[in-house]
């Protein structure tokens, strides 16, 4: 590793000068009912240790609290799936985190909604992968899932809770904008996520299935600007996100806003990641079973390692807008180059932009029929067992685990999220 | 206060999607939302603190006024600075 021989002294010089973790996500379990083929979680999941017990997770978040975490979002998997939620909702909001409950849905009764209303959950997402029944189902993998959020997302606004819907779309979704955006008044969500999918994890093995042409989005793009101009003269309050694909952008996003800048994600096993996706990247990341997350943060290799500027290549290095994106994303760069310290694809100044350019024009091919991998503990397993699963476009076998991807996606992408502030 | 000055009888509250609280990492009132966090200046969180649903916008200045007498006339800079807040529904009036 590059930063393997830096000294103390260093490491102390860099805790003077990042920042310190503000947002915490805690990924309280890989398990999950859906099957959604973009979810963020590692293809891997199978292969993962066991959970983090209550009392550990606890203590992770006293000890992220003591740093000045403030936001704290449950995600996973499905976080409904841990029976604890309530007493974890309730250990958190006492420390004083504003809690976000990030979930497909599934499985959860006006009952369980109220107990974490008790416990002093502050805001539910749901995520939502259509406006159409039958889209939704198919890309969630589950028959009943459009009916149970629908269900889901009016309970949570009859107890009065703050919501935001969450849309990740693609492809198969984008040109029902116009219906999705009309769910979500009807729904009186407060703010709508529509987020293209971010290729990592199974959206990445995905891809060809999920990008939407230029077309496609800017299509979209039009239709949201147009709905905001309309919502906004009848004085309705909604507020709508629309976040496009960094594949149709020149330059890279500053991923996480700074690498160990201000988001720390743990994972069910507890190990500690600078974003949601880094495992993926060959560095040995911390766990919180065997560090405290004083020293996961400010010492350890894995979040030192993107730190500062001196990791860099060309043409990042010498690029003048370096301290603007940061060189892009790392994980991008490791899963389309094999280097994780490239610059980021997405960037007209890399070697590799060819790759970002090949797979817009991909996007452009009639991609049905392609098969679909459907993010599941049977897929996993065999990517956890080093082969690719053989994509059927149908997964019959619920094992008991499936998907999320849903809300960690945005939670992702923290820049954005606290950029909304504006 | 002038007695030509009328009282402004307007009862701020915080609104609804909107937590206020004091962070003793950032040494700052922030107010926290779903996903997000707005980090206060100074003023504006001296101001929001007093936005109890109690005070209205003309005890709200003559409360900051006792607090900062060194400051001068304040309430037009309250009064700004409400109407930012309202705009961007930190707060609403009762």
């Amino acid at each position: 590793m590059n930063n393997a021989g830096s000294t103390t002294a260093n490491a102390l010089a860099r805790t003077k000068t990042h920042g310190q973790p503000l947002w915490l996500l805690a990924e309280l379990t890989y398990k999950c009912p859906l099957q959604c083929p973009y979810c963020s979680n590692p293809l891997d999941f199978a292969g993962a240790g066991g959970e983090l017990s209550t009392e550990e997770w606890i203590s992770v978040f006293r000890q992220a609290r003591e740093m000045g975490a403030a936001q704290l979002g449950f995600s996973g998997g499905e976080p409904l799936v841990r029976q604890d939620l309530e007493q974890l909702i309730a250990e958190a909001r006492k420390l004083g985190y504003y809690t976000n409950l990030i979930t497909s849905g599934i499985g959860l009764s006006g009952e369980r909604i109220a107990a974490f209303r008790d416990a002093g959950l502050d805001h539910i997402q749901v995520s939502f992968q259509a406006s159409d029944e039958e889209v939704n189902n198919m890309l969630a993998g589950s028959k009943k899932a459009f009916q149970q959020k629908l269900k889901i997302a009016r309970e949570v606004k009859a107890q009065g809770y703050p919501m935001v819907l969450n849309f990740v779309t693609h492809k198969h979704n984008i040109d029902q904008i116009g219906r999705i955006i009309e769910l979500c008044v009807e729904l009186e969500a407060d703010y709508v996520e529509l987020a293209t999918c971010q290729y990592y994890g199974w959206a990445y093995e995905n891809r060809e299935q999920l990008l939407p042409t230029k077309a496609q989005l800017e299509r979209a793009e039009r239709i949201t600007n147009e709905y905001r101009e309309k919502l906004k003269a009848e004085g309705n309050p909604i507020r709508l996100i629309f976040v496009t694909p960094d594949y149709y952008e020149e330059r890279p996003k500053k991923c996480m806003n700074g690498w160990g800048e201000i988001f720390l994600t743990v994972t069910p096993d507890g190990t500690a990641l600078p974003c949601h996706s880094a495992r993926m990247l060959p560095i040995e990341f911390p766990n919180v079973k065997d560090q405290t997350i004083h020293d996961i943060w400010n010492e350890s290799n894995g979040f030192n390692y993107f730190r500062g500027d001196e990791w860099m290549q060309e043409p990042c290095r010498s690029c003048d807008e370096k301290e603007q994106d940061h060189g892009g994303c790392r994980c991008q760069a490791y899963m389309m180059t094999g280097d994780m310290h490239a610059a980021d694809p997405v960037c007209g100044k890399s070697p590799d932009h060819g790759k970002i350019l090949a797979a817009r024009e991909a996007a452009e091919l009639d991609s049905s029929g392609r098969p679909i991998s459907f993010r599941n503990e049977r897929n996993s397993r065999q990517y956890a067992a080093g082969s690719r699963p053989r994509a059927d476009g149908s997964q019959k076998s619920a094992d008991g685990s499936h998907s999320l991807a849903d809300g960690s996606q945005n939670l992702a992408d923290g820049s954005r999220v606290f950029a909304r502030s504006g | 206060m002038n007695a030509a000055v009328k009282t402004d009888f307007r009862v701020p509250v915080l609104g609804t999607l909107f937590r206020f609280q004091w962070e003793p990492a950032q040494q700052a009132y922030v107010l926290l939302y779903p996903e997000g966090m707005v980090k206060l200046n100074q003023s504006a969180g001296e101001i929001l603190a007093l936005v109890d649903g109690q005070r209205n916008v003309t005890a709200i200045s003559a409360a900051l006024m006792e607090k900062f007498p060194e400051a001068g006339d304040l309430s037009g800079d309250i009064l700004e600075f409400l109407e930012v807040a309202r705009e961007q529904r930190w707060i609403d009036y009762r």
